[in-house]
């Protein structure tokens, strides 16, 4: 369901007319545009997005942990169209079961080290990346450090050891 | 390297004897070579290790491993109050730490809302965050120089560089560091004569930029190095998440101080500088006008500087002043508050873009209504534009691979975070 507030936001309507039931609500806070987004239609969105409603460009992808919220995670999707100097946000939640999104490296390449970073920090895994790999961390590291669980200090090694 | 390149011709000349090495066969019929490039290399300016395979002298496929400076700045920013974080963005990039001390303090204004930044403030902030360009290009143009063998440009920029760092230091007591934008203004009131030091700067700056063109623009081996060199497609750009300078060497004219105006960027008179040939020595013209550019703000903001004041009047959220607070109760009790809780921010979500000098900084700034931020995402420009790094390298010569990073003008730090 399109907010009323994001009634007269083009991309949103179209998007809206186009792939229905896909906007599972938004807001419009400080006047950024945001929509939450079914998480199995994301791919199908954000090619629509580029393809037909000019955001060319991904600035970024990320997510956030709302322990001990159910669903837990929130990945968002900061885009940019040029074309129109606009942004649009795309959220899509996670639940903590089965923390696992399709991937949109298909539609932005730059997508691939977002998600890589998104897996590597939060534990996310994208379905059909082409190397879905710790990033930032060592490879053979335990646990995913953005987590809201996972301790600041002291997770694996404390300055008592040294 | 030089080493390397000696080892790479031995395999292709001895290649149909050996067996030994990987047995996938390259374009030219030799065998295919695994080269590592870092993590201490010398012009990846910074802890970068590229994978590169080569087939004699060409990059077949080049894969960078980043990570090695990863120190979780997004982890340790959830456990700081609003106004520590300041200190931990300046950390961020090197190179840009006003620019990344002002993507911050925006967002957080942004989310707060209902604070008013004076127009002295702002002006000042734009003022500082346009010397932070011109000190980030000079060094990626020393050092860049440096890389293709102009030693002399490298004295002479970081010359001018010093004098900037010296501005820094007045204004903020650290060359670096400067933690100078702070959430509701500036840190310090600015200092007594500052505007005859940056007068004296702005006053010969113009020509040393005309200095450094002379240097290089009749320098042959310089331009044989980056003309033609590091071209990829503007679309492949777009899609691998560049912004900044390469973007605007692509021929692609965009900005976010034209595009979405901060800090009264809208009130100053500046052009945005574009090429189209797309190619190293593009991206060197880019910033080379760039700095022309930042100079003109930089006159502007000098010779147009408002009057007033230079932090909002938001007692729960600036610092008071240190005479108020030894005569005044409430100056006290706030200033306990900040210090000992640290100010609240409503609960919400921004994402603030602003034109660092290598493109786009964003930060995502979530907050659940305490006095530390909930999640705080940095999109740093470097970690963007490092993804068109096997664009840029794939099958060009190895050679060429040194003057293709070098027109990235990355930062590691600003990549891992």
């Amino acid at each position: 369901m399109l907010p009323d507030i994001l009634k007269d936001h083009a991309a949103a309507a179209a998007l809206e007319a186009a792939l229905p039931g896909v906007i599972a609500g938004g807001h419009s806070q400080h006047n950024e545009p945001t929509l939450w987004i079914d998480p199995y239609r994301i791919v199908e969105v954000c090619r629509f997005l580029k393809d037909k409603q000019q955001f060319v460009r991904l600035s970024g992808i990320t997510a956030v942990d709302w322990l001990p919220a159910d669903p837990r995670f929130e990945v968002v999707y900061l885009l940019h169209s040029l074309q129109r100097n606009q942004r649009l946000r795309l959220k899509c939640w996670i639940a903590e079961a089965e923390p696992a999104i399709d991937s949109v490296f298909s539609v932005w390449r730059t997508a691939d080290w977002y998600e890589r970073e998104v897996y590597d920090m939060f534990g996310i895994r994208f379905r059909n990346h082409p190397d879905l790999t710790r990033i930032l961390m060592p490879s053979d590291w335990e646990g995913h450090p953005l987590r809201k669980d996972y301790p600041v200090h002291g997770h694996k090694y404390t300055y008592q050891d040294e | 390297m030089r080493e390397s390149i000696l080892h790479t011709d031995s395999i292709t000349a001895s290649d149909a004897t050996h067996e030994t090495v990987d047995q996938i066969a390259t374009p030219s019929g030799t065998k295919r070579m695994i080269l590592n490039m870092g993590p201490q290399h010398p012009s990846t300016h910074g802890v970068l290790r590229i994978v590169l395979e080569l087939d004699g002298e060409t990059i077949l496929k080049a894969v960078p491993d980043i990570g090695f400076l990863h120190t979780g700045i997004e982890k340790e920013c959830e456990v700081k109050t609003w106004q520590q974080v300041v200190t931990l963005t300046d950390r961020v990039d090197y190179l840009s730490n006003l620019s990344n001390n002002l993507v911050y303090a925006l967002s957080v204004e942004k989310l707060i809302g209902d604070i008013e930044i004076p127009l002295k403030a702002q002006w000042m902030r734009v003022m500082l965050a346009e010397f932070q360009r011109l000190n980030s290009h000079l060094v990626w143009l020393g050092t860049h120089a440096l890389d293709i063998g102009a030693m002399t440009v490298f004295f002479y920029c970081f010359r001018e560089r010093e004098d900037i760092l010296r501005i820094f230091e007045m204004f903020s007591g650290q060359r670096m560091m400067t933690s100078y934008i702070r959430v509701g203004g500036l840190a310090l009131e600015p200092p007594r004569g500052w505007q005859q030091v940056v007068g004296k700067f702005i006053g010969s700056f113009p020509s040393k930029v005309d200095e450094y063109e002379n240097l290089l623009n009749s320098n042959p081996i310089w331009k044989v190095r980056t003309q033609g060199v590091g071209f990829v497609p503007l679309e492949d750009l777009l899609d691998l998440g560049v912004s900044g300078p390469m973007i605007r060497a692509a021929g692609m004219k965009w900005d976010v101080r034209k595009d979405e105006p901060y800090s009264s960027y809208d009130q100053f008179d500046f052009e945005i500088p574009v090429h189209k040939e797309n190619d190293v020595f593009a991206r060197y013209r880019v910033r080379l006008e760039e700095m022309r550019q930042s100079a003109r703000i930089i006159r502007q903001a000098l010779e147009g500087m408002p009057e007033g004041a230079w932090q909002a009047s938001a007692p729960k959220i600036v610092l008071p002043e240190r005479e108020k607070m030894k005569t005044q109760m409430e100056a006290l009790i706030y200033h306990f508050k900040i210090v000992t809780e640290g100010f609240r921010v409503p609960a919400g979500e921004v994402y603030q873009a602003v034109e660092s000098p290598r493109g786009e900084i964003g930060y995502y700034v979530v907050s659940n209504g305490t006095s530390k931020p909930y999640r705080l995402f940095m999109r740093t420009p470097s970690f963007g534009n490092l993804q068109a790094l096997p664009a840029l390298l794939e099958g060009r010569l190895l050679a060429d691979s040194i003057a293709s990073l070098g027109s990235m003008d990355f930062v590691l730090g600003d990549v891992d975070r």
